[in-house]
């Protein structure tokens, strides 16, 4: 075998492209996976893993210089000195923004992975017919019954912590123990399904953080420091490195090669498949070919939306899969920042030990059942209960020891939580190359013009409006409802672009995730949504890379692709 | 198997064919400006030495200035405030010693540490009410970092900033994490029903 051909080529090493060379390589395929970044060894280099707030020169805030460097990841939680240099800075990658939108994007050896928030939920049946039922966007070609099997597949390797509650709304899947609510979340959660009568129920958070250690993957189970983001020596969460490459690296079949940016599927137009993909060497500005039977894209949604717009330019102007008119379109995220705080009277003889990686979820309760609201789809909350810290606010005290004193002690509990809603697929919704603004590798970039419509709009109150209704039903005081307003983006749950559906000329990908123009061609990332659903969707690309993986192979055994 | 076993397996395995090398991996660090290039000289330091230990004195914990609380002020002044909260702030130690000439016809310095305690709770009082006029009542718990270089809303009270910076670098030091609160590298465990007794401490992180 020649240096640059390969059995299968994955561009991408995050959530997706890690589960790609996994399972590729484990069915015996030569895999070469492209990571544009550099790379980042399991643990060597995760050097903030122990760092605390008083070992970095400025206690882990950004500062002013930091933010004017980075005008968009200091838009959110993300600028900060721990995660520094983690989201890719807008100076070398910029994008322009017709409509803001924040773009946290993760360019190193298991992307965000690293990065994510780990909540893994399995979308439900509804979710995958609510577009054909509705008349929106088109319909999934796949069914819950289709993917049942390979969530569980998925969920046993990744590690997945949380309580079976055989709800319709949000199904059980292969669980370790979950991580514990606290005493006044199990409170609340009697009271809420009192107040309710059981149509809403606060449940453990499902988390890619394992409670049970994984010998056989050399991963120990979570030990609650709460600093996943920092990459975890323990190997507690499931990122790349902790889990995925260190199998695909151990059947020998895998190479990872960083610092290669994928310019260019190429494709050959007379047997209407690709033959290998196009990179430039970001170290030495080279360009290389690399030869192979099968491509994954999995680069994150609209990076691979990207490298499509830049294949097969000369057979189609808009790039691979643009026949179909929606090559780019129907980009969707998931949008927040809406909830509601209060204050639980009590339990002053109650406290806790350790930091969770997750707290409590109410799955959606709206358009659901007998439920029936003026907008479509719905909503869950993520939330905690906690003691407050020194950083609260004692108005009664002024300054000493007696203030020193106070604060040295937890204060009162109080709760939080946050909406996340479904953001419907729009056709209007969409990115696109600025062929006029280019990268300092002379590549065209991405312009973003989407934005979140009435449906949304309408689903926002509700998100607001509930979470203070359901606190008062339980009886919490100083109960505050807030919308902290939300540009798409910001969720880093960006989906759609080259969707999944049942004809060419509607959607870009098959049922299987292959381009219909190239059927050697699998995206499994987020860009193959066909609708968003409510829930955390990287388990979902997860499932469905494996699900494809599969089907790949088999086909190549076939001789179909 | 233990942790320690499992440890060393992982350290032990996750070798391999890498094509291309290692590069920084978060690490990226933006160092701290000295804080005299903006302006805060030695003599304004000791000064917020002794206002940060008034705010939080040493008492059977340690205080501001064992957490070396000033020097982290001067830190984040210089590199996480916008220009214009930099010169409210020393327009304020400036505020400062006009107010203490007044009240007891003496710099801060030299006033007693009862003198230096009457006089900062009267300007915290002052200073609330003055945040309140203007709807900044949560001036206090923000951080330092807030504010971008273009923005015109209007500035707390200057001894908030100062109040706010103390309690800041003070609970986040390594002195006041792990002698005045408590702390815990690695829980290894959570319990979410755990006994709480008036008087214990609470969790730094």
């Amino acid at each position: 075998m020649a240096d640059n051909v390969y059995d299968a080529i994955v561009v991408g090493s995050g959530i997706s492209g890690g589960w790609a060379a996994k399972e590729l390589a484990e069915k015996g395929l030569k895999v070469l996976m492209l990571e544009r970044g550099r790379n980042i060894e399991h643990i060597k280099d995760y050097v903030n893993a122990h760092n605390e707030a008083w070992n970095y020169p400025h206690r882990d805030l950004a500062t002013q210089e930091m933010k004017e460097l980075e005008p968009v990841i200091k838009r959110d939680y993300p600028l900060n000195e721990s995660t520094y240099g983690m989201w890719e800075s807008h100076q070398t990658s910029p994008y322009v923004e017709k409509k803001r939108f924040d773009w946290y994007r993760g360019y190193h050896v298991g992307g965000r992975s690293l990065l994510w928030g780990r909540q893994s939920y399995r979308l439900n049946e509804a979710d995958f017919m609510a577009n054909a039922k509705e008349g929106v966007g088109v319909d999934w070609p796949i069914r819950y019954s289709d993917m049942a099997s390979w969530y569980d597949y998925v969920e046993r390797f990744a590690g997945i912590s949380g309580s079976r509650d055989g709800l319709d709304v949000l199904p059980d899947g292969q669980y370790q123990p979950p991580i514990p609510l606290n005493v006044v979340e199990k409170d609340l959660a009697k009271r809420l399904q009192k107040a309710f009568k059981g149509t809403r129920h606060i449940i453990n958070g499902r988390s890619a953080n394992m409670t049970e250690p994984k010998p056989e993957q050399n991963r120990v189970n979570c030990q609650y420091r709460n600093k996943c983001w920092l990459g975890c020596p323990f190997g507690g969460y499931f990122s790349t490195q902790s889990s995925t490459l260190p199998v695909a690296m151990a059947t020998g079949n895998l190479t990872v090669r960083p610092f290669s940016i994928v310019t260019r599927v190429l494709y050959d137009k007379d047997k209407k498949r690709a033959t290998g993909v196009e990179i430039l060497d970001s170290e030495n500005n080279q360009t290389y070919e690399f030869k192979s039977k099968i491509v994954f894209l999995n680069a994150s949604a609209l990076n691979s939306v990207w490298m499509l717009m830049n294949s097969a330019t000369d057979v189609w102007d808009g790039g691979l899969g643009s026949s179909s008119g929606e090559l780019g379109h129907n980009i969707m995220d998931h949008h927040f920042r809406v909830g509601a705080s209060a204050d639980i009277e009590g339990f002053d003889d109650k406290y806790y030990y350790g930091r969770r990686p997750s707290g409590f979820y109410i799955p959606r309760f709206r358009n659901w059942g007998d439920d029936k609201r003026d907008y479509l789809r719905g909503f869950g909350y993520q939330g905690a209960a906690s003691r407050q810290g020194w950083n609260r606010n004692v108005a009664e005290m002024g300054i000493g020891a007696d203030l020193k004193n106070t604060l040295s002690e937890p204060g009162g509990w109080s709760i939080g939580m946050t909406a996340f809603g479904e953001m419907l697929p729009n056709h209007d919704n969409k990115v696109y190359l600025n062929k006029a603004q280019k990268d300092k590798w002379g590549l065209p970039v991405l312009e973003m013009d989407v934005e979140i419509k009435e449906n949304e709009y309408a689903m926002r109150k509700d998100m607001m409006n509930d979470a203070v209704e359901m606190f008062e039903k339980m009886g919490l005081k100083n109960v505050q409802g807030y919308d902290a307003d939300y540009a798409p983006g910001m969720g880093i749950h960006e989906m759609g672009g080259a969707r999944m559906g049942r004809d060419p000329k509607s959607s870009v990908l098959n049922a299987h995730n292959q381009v219909w123009d190239a059927p050697n061609v699998f995206v499994t990332d987020g860009a193959a949504m066909t609708s968003a659903s409510c829930v955390n969707p990287s388990l979902t690309y997860m499932a469905l890379t494996a699900r494809a993986a599969n089907f790949a192979v088999e086909e190549l055994k076939k001789g179909n692709i | 198997m233990d942790r320690r076993d499992l440890l060393k397996m992982i350290a032990a395995s996750t070798g391999a064919a890498f094509v291309g090398g290692n590069a920084m991996a978060w690490g990226l660090k933006v160092p701290a400006t000295d804080p005299a290039k903006v302006g805060l000289s030695k003599d304004d330091i000791s000064l917020m030495s002794e206002v940060a230990e008034t705010i939080m004195p040493r008492t059977d914990t340690p205080g501001a200035k064992d957490a070396q609380c000033a020097q982290m002020m001067a830190v984040l002044v210089a590199d996480c405030y916008t220009p214009v909260q930099q010169q409210a702030f020393k327009d304020g130690l400036r505020k400062l010693n006009l107010v203490s000439d007044e009240r007891f016809d003496m710099p801060f310095l030299t006033l007693s540490n009862a003198q230096r305690f009457e006089l900062l709770n009267d300007l915290d009082a002052q200073a609330k009410e003055y945040n309140a006029e203007r709807n900044l009542w949560g001036a206090v718990n923000q951080r330092a970092n807030s504010r971008d270089a273009d923005d015109t809303d209007p500035l707390p009270h200057y001894f908030t900033m100062f109040k706010q910076l103390t309690l800041f670098t003070f609970f986040t030091s390594e002195v006041g994490a792990t002698k005045v609160l408590r702390y815990v590298g690695i829980p290894g465990k959570y319990d979410g029903d755990m006994p709480y007794e008036k008087g214990d401490r609470a969790w730094a992180t």
